[in-house]
Parts: C-alpha cells; sequence; structure tokens
C-alpha cells in the first residue's frame, strides 16, 4: 500500500485546559495549553476571576478605610500591604516617622515575608508531591499567626498599625511570643530544607525547569524573588531604603540560572536573613512613641476623647471620614513577598482618594509564564506555576 | 554615586521633544513629565534605549480621568533606571472620543497586560496591541467602569435596599 | 493533676434496638452515621479563605479529624462544596458547573462573608453570595472565619448529613429547588 498522505503526517496538537479550578493553579486563574503529547507548545491565559475592583472600592473610601482593602490583595503576607500603604499615605502628608514606629514595622514586615516564602516553598514541595514539608511548616505559621493576633487581634487579614504608626506598643506577650518563635524555627527550617534542598528527587525535579533570563525578566517587570532568582540584585529595601531598612545589614541571595531551584533557594535563603532582620530589630528597639502625632489621622486616646472635646471633634472626623488630604500624588513602593509593591496614589483634597492604583508584582510577572513554560512537559509548567509564587488576590484586584 | 539627576533628565527631554513635552513637574516626591500623545511612544524608547538614558525597568503602567478637563483620560507610566535609582513619572491625556494612544508593549513586554488592565478599566485605545481585550472584568461587559461617571455597586442588583446603605 | 477527666463520646450511637451482637436501626440512620464521618470536600478555595482552610487542613486545627482527610479537586469524586473566598461574577458560571458536576449526594458550605453575601466587596463585579447560583447548606461568616468556625460549619454540616432522609434527593422538593437556580436534574 501507497504510504499514507501528508494530511496524516502533519501533527495535531491537544488543548489542555487548566483551571480556573485546579489543585495546581493556587489561585483562580486559567490556562489553555497547547500541547504536543506531553510537551507545552503554547498557553493562553484567562485571569480576572477574583476580580474584586479594588481600585474603584479605594475612590470611595477614606484613607484609614482602605488599609483592610490592602490586606487582601497579597493575603499570605498582610502586614506588608497594610505597612506599605501607611507609608504612601504618610509620603503624601509629609510626615516622618519615628524609629520605635520604624523598627516595629520592620520586624511586622519581616515576620509577614517568613510567612509568604513559607507558603511558597512548602507548596513547591506539595506541587513535586512531597506533602510533609507543608505540614511542618504550617504549624509554624500559626506561631506568626499568635504574633499577629497579640499585635493587631486577627490572625490572617491583620489590618495593622494605623496611619503615623500602630495603635498600641508591642506588648510583653507579643515580645515573648517573638522571641520563642525565633528560637524555635531555625531547628523547624533546617528539617524543611533536609527534606527538601538537597533531596535527589527535587533537584532533578526543579533545576533547569521554567527558566528566565535576567534580561527578558527585566523586560517583563519583575521584582522580587523571581528576579533576584534571574540574577539582578534588586531589592528595594536596598535601593530606596524605608522605614529605617538602612540602619540594618542583611544580604540579598541572588540565583544564576532563574529556574525553579534558585526561586526556592532564594526564598529560603530570605527567610533567613528576615530572621536576622527581626531578632536584631527586636534587640535594638529604640525607645520612643509608637506613633507619631498626626491629629487628622491617628484616633485621640479614648481617655482623651471622653475628657476633651478637641479629642472628641478629632475623633468624630476621622472615624466619619470628614478629613482631607493634601492636594498631590505620590508613588511609593515597598518589597512585598513577591517584589515591589507599588502604591500610586492621587489626591484631589478630598476625604476618599482621587485615584490609586496598586503596582501589583504578581500581575505583572505572571505573564511571562507562557515564555517560561514553552518547551517543557505538564509537570514542570505546574511547579513553574507554584514557585513563582502568584496570588490570585494580588493578581486580580 | 548616583549620577543622574532631575536637571539632567529635563534638558536631554527638552533638548530631543521640546514642543512635545507640555508639563514638567519636579514639585511631587519624582520628576513628573506630562508629553503630547503623538510623541509619547518616541519618548518611552528615548528614556529605555538612548545611552545616556537607559531606564530599563517599566515599573507601572495605568490610567487616570479626570472628567472635568479638556483631556480627560490619562495614561501614567512609571519608569525606573536600576542602576542609577532614578525613577520618573510620564503622562499623557487624551479625549474619550478618539483614546488612543501607541501602545509601549514592544519595548516594554510588561505592558501588555498592563495596558488590557488600561483597556478594561478606561476604555483607552492602545493602537499596535497585539491583544487589546479585556482582561479583569467579564468580556461581555459595555462599559467602562474605572470612569468616574459609573458607580461602584452593580447597579441591577436588587437585594440591597440603597437607604439603609447610606446612598 | 487534674481529677476532673472529661468522658468524650466519639460518635453517638442512633436510636435502635440492641441484643447481643446485633443493633438494628433505620437504614437512614446507618447510612447517615456512615456518611457523615466520611465526607471528602472539594475545596473551591479562591482567596483569603482559602489560606485559613491551608491552616485548617494543618496540623494544628486538623479537619482530618472529621473524616475529611481525603480532598477531591474532582467533583465527581467529592461531597461537598466548601465555597471559600469571593466569587467574581466572572467564576459565577464555573462554581455552577462544578456543582452539576458532582454527584448527588452533594452538600455546599459557604465558607467566608464574600462566598455568603460577597461581604467587603459590594461592587460591580463581585458575586454578592453564591447562594445565587449554587443551592447552599451552611454558611460560615467572618473575614476570614477562624479554623474554628470552619469546623464549626463542618460539624454542622455533619449534622445535616447525618440527618438527612435518604429519599431527599429524589423528593418534587429538591427538583423545585434546583431548577429555581436554573440546574435541570
Amino acid at each position: 500500500m501507497k504510504p499514507t498522505t501528508m494530511e496524516s503526517a502533519e501533527k495535531q496538537y491537544t488543548t489542555l485546559n487548566l483551571g480556573p479550578t485546579h489543585p495546581a493553579t493556587h489561585g483562580i486563574f486559567q490556562n489553555v495549553l497547547t500541547m504536543d503529547g506531553e510537551q507545552i507548545i503554547d498557553a493562553e491565559q484567562t485571569i480576572g476571576y477574583i476580580h474584586r475592583a479594588f481600585e474603584k472600592i479605594a475612590e470611595h473610601r477614606p484613607y484609614y478605610q482602605i488599609t483592610p482593602l490592602t490586606d487582601r490583595l497579597n493575603y499570605c503576607s498582610s502586614p506588608i500591604n497594610n505597612i506599605g500603604w501607611h507609608m504612601t499615605v504618610e509620603k503624601l502628608l509629609g510626615i516622618t516617622t519615628t524609629g520605635r514606629v520604624d523598627y516595629l514595622r520592620i520586624i511586622l514586615m519581616e515576620l509577614a515575608r517568613i510567612t509568604d516564602h513559607l507558603v511558597c516553598n512548602s507548596v513547591v514541595g506539595v506541587d513535586s508531591g512531597a506533602l510533609t514539608g507543608f505540614i511542618y511548616v504550617f504549624q509554624e505559621r500559626e506561631r506568626i499567626y499568635e504574633i499577629y493576633e497579640e499585635v493587631s487581634g486577627a490572625r490572617l487579614t491583620t489590618n495593622m498599625g494605623r496611619i503615623g504608626g500602630f495603635e498600641r506598643d508591642l506588648s510583653m506577650t507579643a515580645v515573648k511570643r517573638i522571641r520563642e518563635f525565633l528560637d524555635h524555627i531555625p531547628k523547624v527550617l533546617h528539617e524543611f530544607e533536609k527534606l527538601l534542598m538537597r533531596n535527589r528527587i527535587f533537584m532533578d525535579r526543579t533545576i533547569g525547569v521554567g527558566p528566565i533570563s535576567a534580561e527578558r525578566a527585566l523586560n517583563y517587570g519583575f521584582t522580587g524573588p523571581n528576579l533576584r532568582a534571574a540574577g539582578v540584585d534588586y531589592d528595594v529595601r536596598v535601593m530606596t531604603p524605608y522605614s529605617s531598612y538602612g540602619d540594618f545589614e542583611f544580604a540579598i541571595p541572588v540565583g544564576t540560572q532563574g529556574d525553579t531551584y534558585d526561586r526556592f533557594c532564594v526564598r529560603q535563603q530570605e527567610i533567613w536573613e528576615s530572621l536576622k532582620l527581626v531578632r536584631n530589630a527586636l534587640e535594638n528597639l529604640p525607645a520612643g512613641s509608637f506613633h507619631v502625632d498626626v491629629p487628622g489621622y491617628f484616633l485621640p486616646p479614648k481617655q482623651e476623647v471622653y475628657s476633651k472635646m478637641e479629642a472628641l471633634i478629632w475623633h468624630f472626623k476621622i472615624v466619619m471620614g470628614e478629613i482631607g488630604a493634601p492636594v498631590g500624588e505620590v508613588y511609593h513602593s515597598v518589597e512585598g513577598g513577591n517584589g515591589e509593591l507599588g502604591f500610586y496614589l492621587v489626591s484631589d483634597g478630598g476625604r476618599t482618594p482621587f485615584r490609586l492604583h496598586f503596582r501589583r508584582p504578581s500581575f505583572i510577572y505572571y505573564q511571562a509564564y507562557p515564555e517560561m513554560i514553552r518547551g517543557g512537559v505538564l509537570s514542570d509548567a505546574i511547579l513553574t506555576m507554584s514557585s513563582m509564587n502568584v496570588i490570585a488576590g494580588e493578581l486580580d484586584a | 554615586m548616583y549620577k543622574m539627576e532631575n536637571a539632567l533628565v529635563i534638558d536631554k527631554l527638552y533638548k530631543a521633544f521640546g514642543q512635545d513635552i507640555l508639563k514638567m513637574d519636579t514639585g511631587s516626591d519624582i520628576l513628573s513629565v506630562t508629553v503630547a500623545q503623538p510623541v509619547i511612544h518616541e519618548v518611552i524608547r528615548f528614556l529605555k534605549e538612548e545611552p545616556e538614558m537607559g531606564f530599563m525597568m517599566l515599573t507601572d503602567l495605568c490610567g487616570i480621568h479626570y472628567p472635568d478637563r479638556g483631556l480627560p483620560l490619562g495614561v501614567i507610566y512609571h519608569l525606573h533606571h536600576l542602576s542609577e535609582n532614578f525613577r520618573i513619572r510620564i503622562k499623557t491625556f487624551v479625549t474619550t472620543a478618539d483614546p488612543a494612544v501607541p501602545t509601549v508593549s514592544d519595548l516594554f513586554s510588561s505592558a501588555n497586560w498592563m495596558e488590557r488592565e488600561t483597556y478594561d478599566f478606561y476604555g483607552i485605545l492602545f493602537t499596535g496591541h497585539p491583544n487589546l481585550k479585556r482582561i479583569l472584568n467579564v468580556e461581555y461587559m459595555d462599559f467602562f467602569p474605572l470612569r468616574k461617571e459609573y458607580p461602584l455597586e452593580d447597579p441591577t442588583r436588587e437585594d440591597k435596599d440603597d437607604r439603609y446603605f447610606g446612598r | 493533676m487534674d481529677t476532673n477527666i472529661k468522658t468524650y463520646s466519639k460518635a453517638e450511637a442512633p436510636d435502635g434496638y440492641t441484643a447481643p451482637g446485633i443493633f438494628a436501626t433505620s437504614l437512614d440512620k446507618v447510612i447517615g452515621l456512615a456518611r457523615k464521618n466520611s465526607i471528602w470536600p472539594l475545596p473551591f478555595a479562591t482567596s483569603c479563605c482559602g489560606i485559613e482552610f491551608m491552616a485548617t487542613m494543618g496540623a494544628h486545627y486538623d479537619l482530618g479529624r472529621f473524616g475529611a482527610e481525603r480532598l477531591s479537586f474532582s467533583p465527581r469524586q467529592a461531597d461537598l462544596l466548601m465555597v471559600m473566598g469571593t466569587i467574581a461574577k466572572k467564576m459565577a458560571p464555573v462554581i455552577q458547573q462544578v456543582y452539576i458536576q458532582m454527584a448527588e449526594p452533594r452538600w455546599v458550605l459557604a465558607v467566608g462573608a464574600c462566598a455568603s453575601s460577597g461581604g467587603i466587596f459590594d461592587t460591580y463585579s463581585v458575586l454578592q453570595g453564591i447562594d445565587r447560583v449554587v443551592p447552599v447548606d451552611v454558611y460560615v461568616p467572618g473575614c476570614p472565619p477562624r479554623p474554628e468556625q470552619i469546623i464549626d460549619g463542618f460539624m454542622k454540616i455533619q449534622e445535616l448529613v447525618g440527618n438527612e432522609s435518604i429519599r431527599r434527593r429524589y423528593s418534587d422538593e429538591y427538583k423545585a429547588l434546583l431548577s429555581g437556580y436554573g440546574i435541570l436534574v
């Protein structure tokens, strides 16, 4: 028989729908993969499945009411979002905070960074089949949640701090819990690393998987651990030190290939650096006030509200949102768990922002995902996605 | 140790673009430049590729709507020169009737989704964009929600009585 | 040492006739008892409540104690749809499709304020409660609810499961409920 014609010799690609509900997509976003057998040719992404219109809501809320909104951006590390927002408003108002406020902020932001990286790294383990690390690590997150509860009252969406500082000083229980946490976690982190970091199976599954070069990463606007894994040592805490980060010595871990293993190791090393920062900040906590005097934005103490007229009026005006901000625009960014979290605030003098735009790192670097998985296999695509740490709340806002 | 500063950048921009620089604002936190819509792509390309400039990161791209201005819809770019630690804000404004702005996604791949988001929220059409469709909202939405004339809440919902919600 | 030692019963035996080696009760109750202690949830985690769910599944709060150790991401193999997080209007058809794909008997637990009623997001893009698209059995309020609250909601589901009549899914009332949501049986 004659050999079959050209039509049957043509390759046929399969289309595979990954998401939006899928155990591997941590958060809801959809990828329609075009595959040649197990190999990925292309990916088409759809996001917006959890679009909650944060930017529109922010135009209708007074400044202090936007803090709970920022919680829900990168909900794995809420204090960073809260404190970043407060710093943006303080920049607009032209306030400088005291040393104590800055150091307290550093402690809480670094603890939040640790929780974020713990989630990401343990989830990379889960996606490659290793569930144990996840269970070990989530126990440590419970300890951090207890610290958050002592400071702000909530576990996850913390609404931490106020414009100008904090609502109360760090209590003795909080300090004790932080010290206990710092003493306890190195052992657990070492155990977690022993499970995964030099594990032959894990290394085979993650080295060379989902790589991105430094030039492409910069072009795609990568920031944070994903960019540092590609080799660029850009960290907002070092480039534009905010909140007294300039007083501290800490290393920025940098990778070489920008693959999944580098991202994992960079995040792991950042956890160690954050622990050092928390310890240093706690040891050297300056004395002073836990908040700056900002009468229009910081609620006066309750004793004064019930006894002094002025304080009562300020309290009323703040709670009813009758305070207008100065006209102007600022852009402030902090180093979030995923990279540069920026707040672009335009104020027209009213009680609510005229425009508030969140520069969300997950949204920006997730665009590079098809490029990173092209040519790899499906299991690699899963690991790449979880190692990039795309948080759906931050992706869609 | 950082050599780049406002005066240098302002000088170079005026030399290259002259009349098309509509406003130069050094009053806010970073240098903010308003340029005319026809040259915006050239300005961004100049800032990225010119030897003495070299802004290699597009930090942010967003839209804005000033309803009571002659040119109400705006696009705002934040660029960052990493080695000189210098940030700059470029703004351009267009009318609602013809909201066309050239895309910069050929210069910066990160602009791709950011422009789609700006289109989704404000209806600004980015000419030359490879895939300009809605990204965050549902595809069948027929209005641009972040424009000031639209309310925050869904106007078709029937379960919430506005009298009790203070509206 | 604590001398007040409390005894906890593991599972209440239903009413029935006991004899040596024999326990007779109605089929409903036996099936209810078996079902309620081995509910396989489908964690439909969309946002912040999903992280609290991960904490609930962790070792500290351990939802596995209640029989929910085996999470199923396939709707066909799941009993309980736990919707945790905000559902946007873009996501509503997806959640309805997942619900339709689940095999009977199925229950729905709305975890968090967003799933119950839209939460703090009263906007043009957020569905104001998943009960606009699927019938919900138990609502757990909170933003996010503590793991103890999620477990409490789960225990209420267990109560519903244990006491449900095995003919309920074939009844006209149930069919009318589903057709009210546009879900054809």
